[in-house]
């Protein structure tokens, strides 16, 4: 839980109501960077003036008594994916080291003009391909809570960024579990909306099918309140979500109120880690007491099997890569980012790929050209769609007698860097929560306890599309509900 | 196809031998966007000016369809009777600096349009198998020593028509022949004008056309290797681009060799086409669903809705006109022209529909016609063929009827054009006749010896002194028809 | 998912280093001996895993790209100058053009092209 003064709900408050000033707020904030961030490396960029600027503008705004929106003076740290005009913004590649946006994303947009102060852009695995902030060509994000340990990833920069308290909460881009799975590590809430609820313009394409942009934050109302900022249509996205979502800050005061009394919760048996060598034991223990503390909270809880959810990580590693190998394809040294010479364009193109991708770029690319290649795509991927066809339909008939599925966010706790070197080893951190990017539906990951080195165990909670109140409101009872850790947020190991 | 093209399509190849030839035309869309993102589509302009991060490919931009793209691409495959349904985009992927993202959009095994037909004038019908939409590439220009492609030196890429709409309209390969690929390239062209779909400008590079040629031996069923040949620039190349291959394929035969497919490039210098890549080594495209983009399912009231708006195509323009008695070629050019309503509302009017058509063909320029009074033009018709005005006459009443406005007979009167009763014009003749008697002679003698060329001369030797006489409103063929009445009885 | 183990790296799959190189060549990558083996063997690793996916049977099963049928999205023709204004228009061309790593005479520079693709 949050205290009053990193809250960014109670940030947004004061600050509406003139108790705190927005500068005060971001130097705050900044002063944590400029003391922590050189040993976390959070950060690739850190926006000092920017945001001074931005919290200088709600100042002035509250003190003209204008409409300050939502997030007022709330520091923001944003995952080196989403552009922003004139702020570098590099995916943590070589590739884009010194890329300049000439617009921001949609979902910056939003969140400038609900009064949040961005303060910076965070390290991620390099164009997001990871699961630990290892892959990003700037050097490793470390895990605030114990910096011998990964962050987890690809998000790993802002879930540390909240996780130090180098900004009250962040968005990061979740393609296989790139939110869930650091929010779990970082002991933080991690949500990725349903597909389509947030727009995706100006978020640099990883698999385009997958990627969701999503908040982490210490508590559910905060994410709660990140989230109804940034969702909503946008015309500039064509796989944007037409209807409107209800407003989950609504959904969490409707929890806290009411209970979720009645609410059906299911337990993923292919999901829960029993049984396997890979799940720490404190992790599946997590799930199962998570589970029942809900029943215990009101909910009506059951197993449930589904089969094809142990497909999702073959099938995600097939249409992933394939959709990146596309979307990767254009950084080719002519119209922007790295240039290496040549004597001709296709080698100038080869040279300036070769140098700007790091190893788990090249290698997905790689994969993904093989998989969608002349006489391999029906047996590679053409197969794994018709595999998230199956899953969308187990899920689909689940759905209909659930309101909620749970499972554990990630096998393990933060891992000491190195750890899984080898890529297979590093793909399964995945296993839980890819099957929700495959079928789009929306998912998020709340702190329950303390696993393995007294690190923080994530706990997922999975909905149906355009679910997420249900989903949020059973979040605010695990919440509740979650042993005390004595974790405090900005506190180190 | 009339007879006498067929006999020189089928001489084109030495006997034994027919060309199959099938057709892949490329048309930009008239929009006032590019296919996905809001930067102009316009032709020309400073380089890298109708760009704008969508259509640059900038990390982070996604694509969005433009509505009248697709509203357009229905208008042609309903006007080439089309089956309209539901596609998807797909990515074509493959290296190349014009193409901001290095992959294309395009449409792939579910085009908006399949498996319609195109009826040309000469009658004949040619199976469309598809007509997808994708978006152009930007074009890169080679500066150099000798500005040949393989001299060191550089490129300098312009964007401006990345992204711009096209339609790709693929023929099934039922062409016989060249002569018939330029014919099906005219009426095609001629349907997209028609529509409203595209400027059809070869020149400008808004409609280009790839031809797939491949030969069999007369009558055989069997579809031999193609080669596909690009960089045709003109309905010239394209005839003589087919011709030149048609024929390296039959002489490889004959050695007992075969061609293989690849792409070629015409030369038109060399009056050649050249190898490019074979299709072996050629790209593995991969292409798949673009994940940025949803598919396009029309509903049936949107595909109505674009029907009953369509406006009269081509065949049937020509048919309005024919069906009053127009000659199929004059009434061709007046579609063509896009001045065969014009034309249509005069001969409703009355009007003689060959002098109409002779005016349209020759005595109108496209753009001053839109000033033209169809019923003022009828009645300018019905003058001259009354021989109220001369031929001469009406032409130059036509030119200001386009320039004032005003009707004929007030321009006929303002000018003092009456036509001479006959009775004068006889007069006139007859004293001619009688200055010039030496002539005169000549003009029977030849008329008796049969001799055309001297006659000829002679009677244009009277024509000009009669014109010359009345100031030009004698009407020609009436002299000429008192000269021939006088000529016999003198005989 | 009792039955189902993490997947292991040891594998006899068949792709081999003559697959890599091509599908290198296919993504404008250039690889040395050395990577050309790591990759060989960890690609295969993940080709391994894929087979995984044979267990369910598809036959009757439709592809699906995309989560949600979404169909006829689209947007109006109507030019950025008009949606932005002409200012901003002018603004993200030149910020646009702005990134090119080598511009001349407004366009982007690169090396002499070979042939028609690459
Ligand atoms: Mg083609
Ligand atoms: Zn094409």
């Amino acid at each position: 839980m949050t205290s009053e003064l990193t809250s960014a709900t109670a940030i947004a408050r004061d600050v509406a109501a003139g108790s705190r000033t927005a500068v005060s707020v971001a130097e705050e904030y900044l002063a944590r960077i400029s003391e922590r961030d050189g040993e976390i490396h959070a950060f690739n960029t850190v926006m000092a003036d920017d945001a001074l600027a931005q919290a200088t503008a709600v100042d002035e705004a509250v003190a003209a008594g204008h409409d300050v929106g939502p997030l007022a003076g709330v520091p923001i740290a944003l995952k080196d994916n989403m552009c922003t005009r004139g702020v570098r913004t590099t995916c943590s590649s070589k590739m884009l080291e010194n890329w300049v946006p000439p617009y921001d994303a949609a979902a910056v947009e939003k969140l400038r003009s609900a009064g949040a102060v961005a303060v910076g852009k965070t390290n991620l695995d390099e164009f997001a391909m990871g699961s630990s902030t290892e892959n990003s060509a700037f050097g490793p994000t470390l895990n605030p809570l114990d910096p011998t340990r990964v962050p987890g990833g690809s998000s790993g920069g802002s879930a540390a960024a909240v996780a130090a308290g180098f900004s009250a909460v962040s968005l990061g881009s979740d393609t296989g579990g790139s939110i869930r799975q650091p929010a779990a590590l970082c002991g933080l809430v991690g949500v990725k909306p349903t597909y389509g609820a947030v727009s995706r313009y100006g978020l640099i394409a990883f698999a385009s099918s997958l990627d969701q942009i999503g908040p982490f934050a210490h508590d559910v109302a905060d994410a709660a309140a990140v989230f109804d900022v940034i969702a909503g249509h946008d015309g500039r996205d064509s796989t944007s979500i037409p209807e409107q979502l209800p407003s989950m800050s609504d959904a969490v005061a409707a929890s806290i109120a009411d209970g979720i009394d009645g609410l059906r919760v299911g337990l993923v048996t292919e999901l829960s880690g029993r049984g396997l060598d890979a799940f720490e034991p404190e992790v599946v223990a997590a799930g199962a007491a998570a589970a029942d503390a809900l029943a215990a909270a009101g909910a009506k809880v059951d197993e449930v099997s589904i089969p094809t959810a142990v497909a999702g990580l073959s099938a995600y590693y097939m249409i992933a890569p394939a959709e990146a190998s596309s979307n990767l394809a254009r950084y080719d040294g002519v119209r922007y980012g790295l240039r290496e010479p040549g004597p001709n364009t296709a080698s100038m193109m080869a040279a300036s790929r070769t140098a700007g991708f790091g190893d788990e770029v090249k290698r997905r690319i790689m994969l993904g050209t093989y998989a969608l290649s002349a006489g391999y795509y029906d047996a590679f991927y053409g197969k794994a769609q018709r595999i998230r066809t199956l899953m969308i339909q187990e899920f689909d008939r689940v759905y209909a007698d659930f309101d909620v599925l749970i499972s554990p966010t990630s096998p393990c706790v933060a891992f000491e860097f190195g750890a899984k070197a080898d890529p297979l080893t590093m793909y399964y951190n995945d296993v839980c929560t890819i099957p929700s990017n495959l079928t789009g539906h929306p998912a998020m990951s709340i702190p329950f306890g303390l696993g393995a080195h007294s690190m923080p165990v994530g706990v997922q909670l999975m909905a149906p599309a355009m679910g997420e109140a249900d989903m949020f409101r059973a979040a605010v009872a695990l919440e509740a509900a979650a042993p005390q850790t004595g974790r405090e947020p900005g506190a180190s190991s | 196809m009339t007879a006498t093209q067929r006999s020189t399509e089928e001489d084109l190849l030495p006997d034994g031998w027919e060309m199959v030839i099938g057709l892949e035309v490329h048309a930009e869309l008239a929009t006032r966007t590019k296919m996905f993102s809001p930067a102009a589509n316009e032709f020309g302009g400073e380089p890298n000016t109708n760009i704008h991060p969508v259509c640059l490919g900038l990390p982070g931009t996604l694509p969005v369809v433009n509505r009248k793209a697709v509203e357009l691409s229905i208008r042609i495959g309903l006007a080439l009777d089309c089956t309209v349904g539901r596609c998807v985009w797909a990515r074509k992927n493959y290296f190349y600096p014009d193409m901001p993202k290095d992959y294309q959009i395009s449409q792939y095994d579910l085009p908006l349009n399949s498996d319609g037909q195109l009826e040309l004038p000469s009658g004949a019908v040619i199976g469309i198998e598809r007509a997808h939409m994708e978006e152009d590439t930007g074009k890169s220009t080679h500066v150099g020593e000798s500005g040949r492609i393989h001299d060191a030196g550089y490129s300098l890429v312009d964007y401006n028509r990345a992204g711009v709409p096209l339609i790709e309209i693929v023929s099934r390969p039922e062409i016989t022949g060249p002569e018939q690929a330029k014919e099906y390239v005219e009426e095609l062209r001629s349907i997209l004008v028609a529509v409203g779909a595209s400027d059809g400008k070869m020149e400008e590079g808004s409609l280009r056309v790839d031809a797939n040629v491949s030969v069999r031996p007369t009558g055989a069923e069997e579809l031999r290797t193609r080669c596909e040949i690009k960089n045709v620039n003109s309905l010239r190349s394209l005839g003589r681009a087919i011709i030149f291959e048609a024929r390296r394929h039959v002489q490889l035969y004959e050695n007992g060799e075969a061609p293989r497919q690849e792409t070629r490039h015409w030369d038109e210098e060399g009056g050649r086409t050249r190898a490019g890549r074979s299709k072996e080594e050629a790209e593995d495209y991969r292409y798949f669903a673009d994940p940025d983009l949803v598919p396009i399912d029309p509903s049936q009231e949107w595909i109505d809705e674009i029907r009953a708006a369509l406006p009269a195509l081509p065949k049937d323009r020509r048919d309005a006109l024919t069906g009053h008695g127009a000659d199929p070629a004059a009434a061709a050019t007046a579609v063509n022209r896009g001045l065969d309503g014009l034309a249509l509302s005069a001969i409703e009017n009355g009007a003689d529909a060959e002098r109409v058509l002779t005016h349209i063909a020759h005595n109108l320029a496209v753009d001053g016609a839109d000033n033209l009074d169809a019923g003022n033009f009828a009645e300018l018709v019905k003058m001259e063929t009354s021989n109220a005005l001369t031929s001469t006459q009406a032409k130059q009443v036509l030119a200001e009827m386009v320039e004032t406005g005003n009707d004929p007979a007030a321009i006929a009167t303002a000018h003092g054009f009456e036509a001479m009763d006959t009775g004068e014009l006889e007069a006139l003749v007859d004293s001619l006749i009688a200055d010039h008697s030496d002539e005169w002679q000549r003009f029977v003698a030849a008329g008796q010896a049969d001799d055309q060329k001297e006659r000829k001369k002679m009677q244009g030797f009277f024509t000009g002194q009669i014109m010359k006489a009345t100031k030009g409103q004698a009407d020609g063929a009436a002299v000429n028809k008192l000269l021939s009445t006088k000529a016999g009885q003198a005989s | 998912m009792s039955d189902s183990q993490p997947p292991s790296n040891e594998s006899g799959h068949t792709l081999t280093a003559d697959d890599v190189a091509k599908v290198a060549q296919l993504a404008l990558l250039e690889v040395s001996d050395a990577e050309l083996d790591r990759f060989t063997g960890q690609l295969g690793a993940v080709l391994d895993l894929a087979a995984e996916l044979n267990q369910f049977d598809t036959d009757d099963v439709a592809p699906t790209a995309h989560p949600f049928g979404l169909f006829n999205v689209f947007r109006d023709d109507v030019p950025v100058d008009e949606i932005e204004g002409a200012e901003r228009a002018v603004e993200l061309r030149a910020e646009a053009l702005a990134a090119g790593p080598e511009i001349e005479d407004n366009q982007y520079k690169v090396p002499p092209a070979l042939g028609e693709a690459l």
